[in-house]
């Protein structure tokens, strides 16, 4: 039994040559056929899982970048419309102002214009009321002095002194 | 032209196999009926390697057992190639006997022609024995197994495992990612993985297939045998050593930090720790397979020891627990031999820092 147990633990030296062969074989042809081909399928595919990987982390880095974008879109686009709004309400509080300020011109230049004539007709009816009080008062006058008066130059001179200072009074 | 090979080698191991089934039986005188059973020998018979595959012994002691080629050579009578039923039971053929005691016991010897045994000169003895066969079976199942599965990997491209690759593809991948990678690192690994990967197989499937315990070409104890695991040790071994950089070379020949008178002492012992890594590679493998075998065989044996039927029930319920540990341990040692092998290549093509 000892020398059986000997016999274990001393490599025979034909297991040793069989061996060697079967297992560089075994390994030789392993390796042409089965782990290089085996071994390239697998990383092409690790390989592939990993691109796919990166390439959705960049597209939905793209898809962040456009929803940012859409929203500076936005807000620029509401900012525009705002300005749009407040330059149209300028535009027809502007408006409305020149409007008001030329109306308001116009009608003061009417109204100027209906005192100007009011004041020429008023001064054409005050000297032809002059004059008729002149004429009037000449021939109250005349009437009331009579004969007297009515032929010197003296007195209707008078009368005109008399009638220049009421004016000026009245004036 | 792959599927030829295959088909060819499997159908000669079949001609190996079924030619010797043309049984060798043959008489033993009849021994006392009571004769005692020797557990020893009968686990030692199981667990040694063999010029025969012994299949069963009949009631009146007939041996049934599968003969396998023997090829010898010596200096005067050149190559022999015969088969081994010539040398059953003691026979002498060509000058050529199988020693079935002593010191010599399970060798071939030759005969001197006065009949005695020339114990001085034995003859170069390259026969396909028992491991052989076993390590030549689960080669070809290996081959089988691998070359389907690159078949069909080139099939299915690059989508998901299915069939065959969900079972063997992690296993590839532990390899590849916890031993290889893990070790080595991510730069040098990819040299080593087909080695790897072969010696993770090899073991792996004669481990397996040596648990396996009948018929032939199952139950050879090929990585129980010192032989098969001096082998894959030295493999590895010779790899490291070719593998081996600058760096490590000076750390054997002239270790930093140690001064120079120290030298003396130091390069002995390093170039001892050189040689012990595989030489426990070696008996690491080979114990722990052989231990696995004897002990299922000695739970087997308790039957007869006690002789006794009532016996075979606690007797089968704890191989069967042995053989759920050694199925673990199959696997275990296959780890850890190619663990250690991308570990001591890793020591080797380690950078200085």
């Amino acid at each position: 039994m000892v020398l059986l147990a000997n016999s274990l633990t001393s490599p025979a030296i034909g297991l040793v040559f069989w061996t060697t062969i079967i297992f560089i074989m075994f390994f030789l042809i392993l390796k042409r056929f089965a782990w290089k081909p085996i071994l390239s399928a697998v990383k092409a595919r690790d390989e592939m899982i990993k691109g796919s990987l990166a390439s959705a982390e960049n597209a939905r880095k793209e898809m962040l970048k456009l929803q940012s974008d859409n929203e500076a879109i936005l807000r620029k686009a509401r900012e525009e419309r705002e300005n749009i709004l407040k330059e149209a309400r300028d535009v027809r509080d502007r408006l409305i102002a020149e409007a008001r300020g030329k109306a308001t011109e116009e009608a003061q230049k009417v109204v100027e214009k209906a005192r100007v004539g009011i004041e020429r007709e008023k001064a054409a009816a005050i000297a032809g009321i002059r004059e008729q009080v002149a004429i009037l008062s000449v021939e109250i006058a005349s009437k009331i002095l009579g004969e007297k008066l009515q032929q010197t130059g003296e007195q209707g001179k008078l009368i005109d002194n008399y009638l220049k200072d009421m004016d000026l009074n009245k004036n | 032209m792959k599927t030829i090979f295959i088909k060819g080698s499997l159908f000669a191991l079949f001609l190996l196999i079924s030619g010797g089934l043309r049984a060798q039986v043959q008489e033993t005188p009849l021994e006392s009926a009571e004769e005692k059973f020797e557990s020893s020998s009968f686990i030692l018979e199981h667990i040694a390697d063999s010029h025969e595959w012994h299949i069963l012994t009949t009631k009146s002691k007939k041996d049934v057992a599968i003969p396998l080629p023997v090829i010898v050579w010596s200096k005067e009578k050149g190559l022999d190639i015969f088969s081994s039923r010539k040398l059953f039971k003691g026979q002498v053929y060509n000058g050529y006997m199988l020693e079935e005691e002593g010191d010599l016991q399970g060798k071939i010897v030759k005969v001197n022609p006065d009949g005695t045994i020339d114990e001085k000169n034995l003859p170069l003895d390259l026969s396909i024995t028992k491991s052989v066969v076993g390590m030549l079976f689960a080669a070809l199942m290996g081959l089988w197994l691998f070359i389907s599965l690159s078949r069909s990997y080139k099939k299915t491209g690059i989508s998901h495992p299915r069939g065959i690759q969900s079972f063997l593809e992690p296993i590839i991948l532990f390899v590849r990612d916890d031993i290889a990678i893990a070790n080595i690192g991510e730069h040098k690994y990819e040299k080593y993985m087909p080695y790897l990967l072969t010696v993770f197989f090899f073991i792996l499937l004669n481990n397996l297939l040596g648990m396996i315990p009948y018929p032939p070409p199952f139950g050879a104890n090929v990585t129980g045998n010192i032989a098969v695991t001096f082998v894959l040790a030295f493999l590895t071994f010779v790899i490291t050593q070719f593998s081996g950089n600058r760096n490590y070379w000076k750390h054997i020949f002239a270790t930093p930090g140690v001064p120079f008178w120290l030298l003396p002492i130091m390069i002995p012992v390093e170039i001892i720790g050189v040689v012990s890594k595989p030489f426990a590679l070696m008996i690491r493998l080979f114990a722990n397979i052989s231990a696995g075998h004897i002990v299922i065989l000695s739970l087997v044996s308790l039957i007869f020891i006690f002789r006794s039927i009532a016996v075979a029930p606690a007797s089968i319920l704890l191989v069967v627990f042995m053989d759920c540990i050694e199925l673990f341990v199959a696997f275990l040692q296959a780890y850890v031999f190619t663990l250690l092998s991308a570990l001591f290549i890793s020591m080797a093509v380690e950078e200085e820092h």
